[in-house]
């Protein structure tokens, strides 16, 4: 199982009206890892991650080649963006709950999904508030707006948001970018507990974090993959200069 | 040297002077209004008795004995109102929609300066074109002589759009995009984003230009005198397609023959209308305050 | 949770989308239908009953002509402007230059001028009725009309100059004052030139305001219709809008035609004055953008 290739990027490149933000990127993602993505900004790694679950189509002028394999299905061709993006959740920079109840930003999800039932509904917001570590929390105050919270619990919040909908695949943009060094800490535990059910990939501008929780690191620069390989091997002894230098911060 | 200075001084200290006097107009203005109105409005009711004024449904200035109540136009405003915003919110509402998320720029070219035309049309036209298109649709589809409830709900109902779509507008746009990447993240439709995150994110942008809309309607005084038959009706003669009479249009169609108390009533008409805009006002002041805690 | 995000589920989500897309669709094509409806329905009436007759010639039943109510709401244009625009735009510069932050007498007169904004136009006509008509004695005239409208618009031309005094880059101000020029001059020869579009913009709406209104003027001003217009301000002198009015209320298909004609020339009015507007409002954008 573990073996699996839940995710196969071929061939994609990007274009953002003339500007060539993804240069033939291929790559596999195994089920139940968590797969880091790093590199300095503007390398095209963001880019990549929004590929994943149709997040660029949203976007004016963006032009996208090549396939991306869900379970071996092609998400640009024969999937619907709306089932697409309920089977590979995303979690963003910037903490964006909604200006609502911290139940109803939870429920949104499923209520968007057709569920009605109140138990139904109850239970996937413990179990989902549950599985993000924050259940104990908020409990006693689901009704109060999330933007009342911190900005950790936001962050934890848009997780438990994005588990609602039973995702197979959670991409995280830099989630922890905006947080103290405790509410990260809380995060990246969190997403080591809850790989075993999931597959996860992580943007991140931290090399530091990369090497605490990833399975597995692409380092990307100037919109192509230089190298990805196993985490601990990236790190320790990377095949590429380029690599090197960025690990060792000779630039970047 | 000294001497310029002393004189700039002087200079500066006269015209702020003047600037403050002129921004002060407005608080006379106010001040006067309220005076006014009210002093003329509390002569009248004081000699009619408050409760024979508000909550009685007869009105008969010229009658022997004279009676003054003006419920049935307090109920006439508030039933054309309600019907302006029964029909003007959710057009203007959803044309608000279309305007911040889903028309194409081209389009938009040609849709907001209409609705900025629209805003500027003056009350007259929209009163005549009531008289001569409206007033016979409803006359000649639901029946009745025209001149109606309807008739006016529907003429209000178009002169609040451009209230509803501008502030509707610019409070849907000022929606963080934060919020719809959330809503597509979790696989949502543009069409779910926008009416279950971004309506509900505008929320106190809509309600202020619903309020907006309220004032402007039940204030609206000549494009309803013009459709409305301006009957005063017992109460129980209020109905859908039958004439109404509102408080503006009961003070613009007798004021020109009236006299003594009954121009006071008619002052007094104005003073409460004037309560209900004071109303409205304080509960958009609440809005405000309460949208820029959040 | 899998068992409700079947194919049956996703099919309905997407018909009701279809259909939101379709009714804010409708809504917006509806608003420009009605809009184009109204104008079109009056212009067509209206225009080919326009002549000179109409518009110059003297008043009698024959040929119901504006004249005096075009005089009449040009004399109230220019002389309610020349009151209004130096108290708004005076107002407007204590409140975006010369009034401190958290200033308690700025929140009264903010909270002045939207109460004023919001205040029918009918209530404005009895005020002038009680204040300038009986009060001050002006009786039934242009003088009392002009006195009401001024208070009238002044909210319109305070917001719209505030805003663009606001707009005003802070270092035009910062290059004057490093100048050595007082406040006094930074404003009058600094900001105000570079607000003026915005200002004027201000004034060409407070000028539709006044062409189109209606009710405020019926018991200030009045709704004479004189042979031989006059400039006197004492005089009873209804405008073009009110002119409409009585010419629609007489009930008479000629009366009712040049009613259509009335309105033609009010829409044309108010066509000019946005087109203006927001040419002007747009040269404004371009300057501070530059």
């Amino acid at each position: 199982m573990s073996d699996k290739d839940k995710i196969k990027i071929e061939n994609i490149n990007l274009y953002y009206g003339d500007f060539h933000a993804l240069k033939n990127i291929n790559m596999k993602i195994k089920t139940n890892e968590i797969t880091a993505f790093i590199g300095p900004s503007g390398c095209g790694k963001s880019s990549l991650l929004k590929s994943l679950n149709r997040m660029n189509d949203l976007i004016e002028g963006v032009k996208i080649t090549g396939r991306v394999l869900l379970d071996n299905i092609d998400v640009y061709k024969e999937m619907d963006p709306t089932v697409l993006r309920k089977r590979v959740g995303m979690v963003f920079q910037k903490p964006n709950p909604f200006p609502m109840s911290i139940y109803d930003n939870v429920a949104y999800g499923p209520r968007t999904h057709g569920i009605k039932s109140k138990a139904k509904l109850d239970e996937i917001v413990e179990q989902s508030l549950n599985s993000a570590a924050m259940w104990n929390e908020v409990k006693d105050r689901l009704k109060k707006n999330a933007l009342g919270l911190s900005g950790g619990q936001q962050q934890r919040l848009c997780i438990a948001r994005a588990f609602s909908v039973n995702p197979e695949v959670i991409l995280l943009d830099e989630p922890t970018s905006a947080l103290d060094p405790i509410s990260t800490m809380k995060i990246e535990d969190l997403l080591t507990e809850i790989k075993k059910n999931y597959t996860i990939i992580i943007v991140t501008h931290n090399m530091q974090q990369a090497t605490r929780i990833s399975d597995k690191t692409g380092f990307f620069l100037q919109g192509e993959v230089v190298e990805f390989d196993k985490t601990e091997k990236l790190f320790s002894m990377p095949k590429n200069k380029k690599t090197e230098d960025y690990i060792t911060g000779r630039f970047g | 040297m000294d001497n310029i200075s002393k004189h700039n001084n002087a200079h500066e200290k006269l015209m702020q002077a003047i600037f403050f006097l002129s921004a002060s107009v407005s608080v006379i203005a106010v001040i006067a209004i309220c005076l006014f109105l009210f002093l003329r409005g509390f002569q009248a009711i004081s000699e009619i008795g408050f409760s024979e004024f508000i909550l009685n449904e007869k009105w008969g200035p010229t009658n022997v004995p004279p009676s003054y109540g003006i419920l049935s136009m307090i109920v006439g405003s508030i039933y054309v109102t309600g019907g302006a915003i029964i029909l003007g919110v959710p057009i203007g509402l959803l044309c608000a929609i279309f305007l911040a998320e889903f028309c194409p720029p081209n389009i938009y070219r040609i849709v907001k300066p209409a609705v900025n035309l629209l805003a500027g049309i003056p009350s007259i036209i929209y009163g005549f074109f009531g008289m001569q298109v409206v007033v016979p649709f409803v006359r000649e589809y639901f029946g009745g002589n025209g001149f109606s409830i309807m008739s006016s709900s529907i003429i209000l109902g178009i002169m609040i759009l451009p209230t509803i779509i501008t502030i509707s507008e610019s409070s849907l746009r000022s929606v963080p995009e934060s919020y719809k990447e959330a809503s597509f993240g979790l696989g949502a439709t543009k069409e779910e984003t926008v009416f279950r995150v971004v309506v509900h994110a505008a929320g106190s942008g809509i309600l202020t230009s619903i309020i907006l809309g309220i004032g402007r309607a039940a204030g609206e005084t000549m494009a309803v005198v013009m459709v409305a038959g301006n009957s005063a009706m017992p109460l129980d003669k209020i109905e859908l397609l039958r004439p109404i009479r509102t408080m503006t249009t009961n003070i613009v169609t007798e004021m020109s023959y009236a006299s003594g108390l009954h121009q006071l009533s008619l002052i007094a008409t104005g003073a409460v209308l004037f309560v209900f805009i004071v109303i409205l006002n304080t509960a958009l002041s609440l809005i405000k305050s309460k949208s820029a805690r959040n | 949770m899998r068992e409700v995000d079947d194919e049956k589920n996703l099919r309905k989500r997407k018909t009701v989308s279809i259909a939101l897309k379709a009714a804010v669709w409708f809504c917006g094509i509806l608003t420009v239908g009605i809009l184009v409806y109204i104008l079109s329905f009056i212009l067509i009436r209206g225009i080919p009953k326009i002549n000179m007759e109409f518009l110059f010639g003297e008043y009698n039943s024959e040929t119901l002509s504006a004249f005096s109510s075009v005089v009449a709401t040009v004399e109230m244009i220019v002389i309610s402007l020349l009151i209004a625009v130096p108290v708004g735009v005076f107002c407007a510069i204590y409140l975006s230059e010369y009034a401190k932050r958290g200033n308690k007498a700025v929140k009264v007169i903010r909270l002045a001028v939207d109460t004023l904004a919001g205040i029918p136009s009918i209530v404005y006509g009895l005020f002038g009725m009680i204040v300038f008509v009986y009060a001050f004695g002006f009786k039934a005239s242009i003088l009392s009309g002009i006195c009401t409208i001024s208070i009238m618009i002044l909210p319109v031309i305070i917001s719209s100059s505030e805003e663009a005094i606001k707009a005003v880059p802070d270092m035009y101000r910062e290059g004057s004052l490093a100048l050595g020029a007082t406040r006094l001059r930074t404003v009058f020869k600094v900001v105000l030139p570079s607000a003026m579009p915005g200002i004027l913009s201000g004034i060409i709406l407070a000028i539709g305001r006044i062409v189109g209104e209606s009710a405020a003027l019926i018991f200030t001003s009045g709704t004479n219709v004189l042979k031989d217009p006059t400039l006197n301000l004492l005089a009873s002198q209804r405008t073009l809008a009110i002119h409409m009015y009585m010419l629609a209320n007489e009930g008479l298909p000629h009366s009712r035609d040049m009613a259509f004609a009335t309105g033609s020339i009010l829409i044309l009015i108010v066509f000019l004055v946005n087109f203006a507007a927001t040419k002007i409002a747009g040269m404004f954008g371009r300057l501070n953008n530059e």
